[in-house]
């Protein structure tokens, strides 16, 4: 039995997914309503699973985005799939500004899955598609809708057809999973008994480099995607860890203790031409590079507590970023270079806070115990992060303008390093 | 009477095992078997009055790890004596090697606290070195909080973690 619940009402709402999808996920509201657009996301005309799985993953996208809120139209039956339908006018008397109307036809192995995007006043079309491919696909031919429609009624790119990475620990077993931007679809990229951990994408997503302690000691591996195929980036005596790749994908910054305490080196992605960047004699760790490569974000407790510091990739003055408090780590650059994300302790709790890299203002944008390891989406809109709970951390998503979180998975484990991909 | 103790402990640590009469009546299974494991190529003559120094309860040596305070890497003035021993345990033996291995609690940033757990090491080692140990037989590494031993969530289990472990080459 599907049920549904109205979110546009209420602070905080469930919203339960049906049909072949596996979890129910929670999303968590808090704000005003008056700023998001409403969407009715009916269901799509067909017989097959993925006629009621489509719309449900659209509708969970989109209210994750905090950006759109839906009109609950499940009631129509049946539901309105075209244009034309005379009952066309109670999207808008509903409230809805946007309808996402569809109809899921199979033939054999292969579905076609069609939809539009319409304008509920006008009753004009504002966008549509039409997607051919196996049952497989169902998820991810969601998620493109749910980007087409984002795009449309926001102007803001969608990243719902992205993927995430992030390592996995099941008793003993450490994985490293990629997975779609909601944590389903999870395949297994590297399996292990020894410690994972710190993947990082190359910007062409073709390759992955990640901390293993298979070798008794943190040393960093880059592994093509596609192939499995993998090199040692960095297994210098002591630990290799904290790879962070360049904008144009030709070289990472990692950390390495071979010359004493943790220090940022700069290498190129084959593994040659290591050159050594900090000289504090404190730990430098945690780099992450500017989306202009110009400029290094990293934590340092040089002046006694772990803190956010900047400098350049070319070498010079480190320059303090972060004041409040005596523990500000884990910073990433947004994709615009303006503002960054990392993790504060606030009375104990660690959170992740926004930091706006001109007046220096800091948001702290979650409310958890064990908040951690923090990544913008590609289009600077949410933050991926791992909210630990007890012994398990979930992987989360909070909009930047820290009013609506979601709890991604619930996978038995402990799910950490979250990194949003493209 | 020293002499031949030293004598005896090396070989032991060659075998992975030594002996030393006056800790006979401490012996512990776990001293049996390694005694007995030893034993096997040239057989012992009393196999069960064999205790190695480094795990034998009484002795100073089976004590190896220094614990700290949240996000500090300072070596507590209590743990002198201890280190002290080991000191004189790896002086007297040029061929004995440790690792340092440093921990910590599984709040906050699994990097940063991989360089915490590294100076936590380093610094054991420091203290070592102060008491003359070679360099060459100490190395050092951090498990970050990849390695907790306290799976609690609590301070007792935090402060559990916040250690660093001095291991035997041989162990």
């Amino acid at each position: 039995m599907l049920k549904k619940v109205l979110l546009a009402l209420t602070g905080c709402a469930c919203f339960w997914i049906g049909g072949t999808v596996r979890a129910d996920m929670s999303i968590d509201i808090t704000g005003g309503e008056s700023s998001r657009i409403p969407v009715a996301v009916s269901p799509f005309a067909g017989s097959v699973p993925a006629a009621q799985d489509i719309p449900h993953i659209v509708g969970a996208d989109l209210l994750r985005s905090g950006e759109l809120s839906l009109v609950d139209v499940s009631d129509l039956n049946p539901p309105i799939s075209q244009p034309g339908d005379a009952r066309f006018g109670v999207f808008r008397s509903r409230g809805a500004d946007a309808a996402v109307l569809g109809a899921v036809q199979s033939a054999g192995s292969q579905m076609t899955v069609s939809f539009r995007l319409m304008d509920a006043v006008r009753q004009n079309q504002l966008a549509g598609f039409s997607y051919s491919a196996g049952p497989a696909d169902t998820r991810m031919i969601a998620h493109r809708i749910a980007d087409v429609v984002y795009q449309a009624l926001t102007g803001t790119p969608g990243v719902f057809s992205s993927h995430i990475v992030y390592v996995l620990q099941r008793g003993s077993e450490y994985l490293l999973q990629v997975a779609d931007s909601d944590g389903y679809e999870p395949q297994t990229v590297l399996k292990s008994h020894y410690a994972i951990m710190s993947p990082a994408w190359s910007p062409d997503g073709r390759r992955m480099a990640y901390v293993s302690f298979e070798r008794g000691h943190a040393v960093v591996y880059e592994q093509m995607m596609d192939s499995g195929r993998r090199i040692v980036l960095a297994s210098y005596p002591g630990s290799n860890s904290a790879p962070a790749w360049s904008p144009d994908g030709k070289r990472l910054a990692v950390v390495l203790t071979k010359d004493g305490p943790s220090q940022i080196y700069l290498v190129n992605a084959d593994g040659s031409g290591l050159t050594r960047l900090t000289f504090s004699g404190a730990i430098d760790t945690e780099p992450s590079w500017s989306p202009d490569g110009s400029q290094l974000l990293f934590t340092s407790d040089r002046d006694g507590s772990p803190q956010v510091y900047m400098m350049p990739v070319a070498g010079g003055k480190a320059v303090r970023m972060t004041f409040d408090g005596k523990y500000n780590v884990s910073p990433r650059w947004s994709p615009d270079g303006k503002s960054f994300v990392f993790v504060t302790r606030v009375s104990g709790q660690y959170r992740i806070a926004l930091m706006n890299v001109a007046s220096g203002q800091m948001q702290v944008l979650t409310d958890g115990h064990d908040d951690e390891s923090p990544s913008f989406a590609s289009n600077g809109k949410m933050i991926l992060y791992a909210a630990g709970i007890g012994s398990r951390s979930d992987l989360a998503v909070v909009t930047v303008d820290g009013k609506t979180h979601e709890r991604l998975s619930n996978v038995e484990g402990a799910m950490d390093s979250p990194v949003w991909g493209r | 009477m020293k002499k031949t103790v030293l004598g005896l402990m090396v070989v032991g640590l060659l075998a992975g095992c030594s002996t030393e009469q006056a800790k006979t009546n401490t012996a512990q299974d776990n001293t049996v078997r390694q005694a007995a494991k030893a034993a096997e190529p040239a057989p012992a003559p009393a196999p069960a009055v064999a205790v190695d120094p480094l795990n034998d309860p009484n002795n100073i040596l089976s004590q190896r790890s220094v614990y700290f305070d949240f996000d500090k890497s300072i070596v507590h003035d209590e743990y002198m004596p201890m280190l002290k021993a080991h000191a004189g345990y790896l002086t007297s033996h040029g061929s004995a090697h440790i690792q340092i291995q440093g921990n910590t609690d599984e709040r906050g940033s699994a990097e940063y606290n991989l360089g915490l757990g590294q100076r936590r090491a380093d610094a054991v080692a420091k203290s070592l070195e102060l008491m003359n140990v070679s360099s060459s037989q100490i190395s050092t590494i951090s498990f970050g909080k990849s390695k907790p031993r306290a799976v609690g969530h609590n301070e007792t289990a935090w402060a559990q973690n916040r250690r660093a472990d001095i291991v035997y080459q041989s162990e």
